[in-house]
């Protein structure tokens, strides 16, 4: 029965019911949103790595050596020459070295300048291998071919055979003159969910042979990236190269450099928290207003149920119970919005950096956040349940005349 | 042992504060000093308009705890009860007409006559509907109180107050909002209902037709000592 009260009046107030609830939907699913972007952003890009357990760069920020050579972001720090990757690639700690030559694009997608060994020795994430579609093939060393990854090709709409010219620099600026080399498109990679995809990869040769460079960068590279054969020799290394003050930085562990960038922005996850659980507030703030507004005009319908026998602790309860219908309601509506807002942020995410977050995925925040919220609602509606609590039958019922 | 059996019942209002200097002044209102109803028994009371009528029905329900006195349905006394008591016990056992019929307008005429049973012994539709048909309203189930008649919404009200198979049904005016034609078929309606599911009835009006009605009718004048004396200030 208290259940056919409460859905009587939420009914007889249908607007006000949709109103506020349609605003816990709202700040149910940013807080959802905010929660999962970052929890899931820390989790991902910290583990994203293509593979490799540390990067080797010319002397400089550690992070930034990361960021260029692993998630295609920011300027290279500055350049390598051919005999540091010699000299990298002959320490016993190392399994594969692969070499990176950046400093061109196409339209600012990046362009990349590496070795074959790159698709056929590494994985990229472990058992997965980078392939490219039927009939197509990686490049060939030497030859003004290209692989292109799946973001960057369904965005340019490349496919195998579409021809391109390389411009200056790493970012597009349609003034720059652009190569007279002209390259053909010979595989696309399957989605990889990381970095990768957003970058167009050329043989190495190609970059330092192309007309244009400095003749002395025939030699010079922007970074290489390392696997190591067990992951602790990754500290051996590091104390070799780092404390040795050269002209080389040693980017290891590449998580943990990653992770110290979050540390960084620690504070925009907590300002964008804060925000969230303001508006959280906010919105049960306003079931609270709503439900209140309407307690003078239910002061009759209350005294009547009293008359009829409901306690004041079942009236209390129904007030309470609508607040937390409300909340229940606007918490599952929540879903539908934090869908929306998380599937657009991680769309932005992956434009920008590649990598590919899973919103939907599985997140404890899925329990407690409505459950916060129905909690928030139930504080909120005491107030106006308090009011119905205390409803005085006798003047309410039969005022004196 | 009567149904109802009043003794030395007081109930007494802060006066108004702004009309006398003196806050502590207290107004009497309901002074029984004995007071019975027997089972099944239907009777009528007398009084003016404000003369402690409703005041003394809502002690009676449970609805106002009295100062002191005692008051036993059926050899129970709710004087001793605590709120919760009184209301289950209001729920279970009363039955209450209102001069303005009370309905919640948001609910059927079905739903509201289920709301009659739904904090004593609990919701049987089969029951709520024939009393429905039994007001006449058996085509009117799901009509909402703003879709009937004042005559019908006070017979949905009677089948409301018998909904919970009540021994003592309390009638406040029932027909003060009535036509002469409704408010007589309302009353004959009321008194028939009760007498076939053995309910007591005890009626106050100021309406000597309504009164005119009953075999069995009293001067709440003569019952309440409160009129006799006019108000007093009791220093406290
Ligand atoms: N809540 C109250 N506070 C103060 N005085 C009240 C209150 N309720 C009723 N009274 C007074 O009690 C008297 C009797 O009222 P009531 O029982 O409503 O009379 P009736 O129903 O016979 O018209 C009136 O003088 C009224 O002013
Ligand atoms: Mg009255």
């Amino acid at each position: 029965m208290i259940f056919n009260l409460i859905y009587r009046s939420l009914r007889q107030h249908l607007l006000a019911t949709l109103v506020t609830a349609g605003s816990i939907a709202l700040a149910s699913g940013l807080l959802l949103t905010v929660w999962v972007v970052k929890t899931q952003s820390q989790a991902v890009f910290a583990a994203t790595n293509s593979g490799f357990d540390a990067v080797l760069g010319a002397r400089g920020s550690k992070l930034q050596l990361v960021l260029n050579a692993i998630f295609h972001l920011e300027a290279s720090p500055g350049n390598l020459t051919a005999a540091d990757f010699e000299m990298i690639r002959h320490q016993r700690e190392v399994k594969t070295a692969i070499p990176l030559a950046l400093g061109d694009n196409y339209q600012g997608w990046r362009i990349a300048g590496t070795t074959e060994a790159l698709f056929t020795d590494v994985e990229y994430m472990p058992g997965h291998r980078y392939q490219v579609g039927r009939g197509e093939r990686f490049f060939q060393i030497g030859k003004l071919e290209a692989v292109v990854g799946s973001y960057a090709a369904k965005k340019l709409g490349w496919r195998v055979g579409t021809t391109f010219h390389p411009s200056h620099g790493l970012i597009f600026n349609p003034q720059a003159e652009h190569h007279e080399e002209t390259y053909t498109v010979v595989g696309v990679l399957a989605p990889t969910n990381t970095p990768v995809d957003r970058v167009i990869w050329i043989p190495l040769e190609g970059v330092q042979t192309m007309k244009g460079h400095n003749p002395l960068a025939a030699t010079e590279l922007s970074a290489v990236l390392l696997q190591l054969r067990a992951p602790e020799a990754g500290m051996m290394l590091n104390l070799r190269l780092n404390s040795s003050g050269g002209r080389l930085t040693f980017a290891y562990p590449i998580g943990t450099i990653v992770a110290e960038l979050f540390n960084k922005i620690a504070w925009f996850d907590q300002v964008l928290t804060l925000v969230a659980w303001l508006v959280a507030v906010v919105a049960s703030g306003s079931v609270l207003v709503s439900i209140y507004n309407s307690m003078s005009a239910r002061a009759r319908d209350i005294a009547i149920l009293r008359a009829l026998g409901a306690r004041r602790r079942t009236v209390f309860g129904a007030v309470v119970g609508e607040a937390a219908v409300i909340g229940l309601l606007g918490a599952t509506a929540g879903f539908a919005v934090f869908a929306g807002l998380a599937g657009s942020v991680a769309a932005l995410i992956q434009a920008q950096t590649g990598v590919v977050l899973e919103p939907l995925q599985w997140n404890p925040v899925f329990c407690w956040g409505p459950a916060v919220f129905v909690g928030l609602c139930i504080l909120g509606g005491c107030v106006p349940a308090f009011k119905a609590y205390r409803v005085s039958v006798a003047e309410t019922i039969a005022p004196v005349s | 042992m009567p149904l109802l059996e009043v003794k030395n019942l007081i109930k007494t209002y802060a006066a108004p504060g702004g009309q006398r200097p003196d806050a502590s002044a207290v107004h009497r209102v309901v002074e029984v000093a004995a007071f019975t109803l027997e089972a099944g028994e239907q009777r009528a009371l007398r009084g003016e308009s404000g003369s402690g009528k409703t005041t003394f029905l809502h002690l009676l329900a449970g609805i106002l705890a009295p100062d002191s006195g005692s008051i036993l349905l059926a050899g129970k006394e709710i004087t001793k009860l605590s709120e919760a008591g009184r209301d289950r016990q209001r729920a279970e056992s009363m039955g209450y007409i209102f001069q303005t019929f009370n309905l919640l307008q948001g609910h059927t005429a079905l739903e509201n006559v289920e709301l009659g049973m739904a904090f004593g012994h609990g919701v049987d539709r089969a029951q709520a509907v024939a009393l429905l048909q039994r007001v006449g309203l058996g085509d009117k189930l799901g009509h909402y109180p703003r879709q009937l008649s004042t005559g019908q919404q006070q017979r949905v009200a009677v089948a409301r107050a018998l909904a919970n198979r009540p021994k003592l049904v309390l009638a406040d005016e029932p027909t003060g909002n009535l036509d002469r034609r409704n408010a007589r078929e309302a009353l004959q309606l009321i008194r028939e209902v009760c007498r076939e599911s053995g309910a007591a009835l005890l009626l106050v009006s100021h309406d000597e037709r309504v009164l005119a009605q009953f075999e069995q009718m009293q001067d709440f004048m003569m019952i309440n000592r409160a009129l006799a004396t006019p108000p007093t200030v009791f220093p406290r």
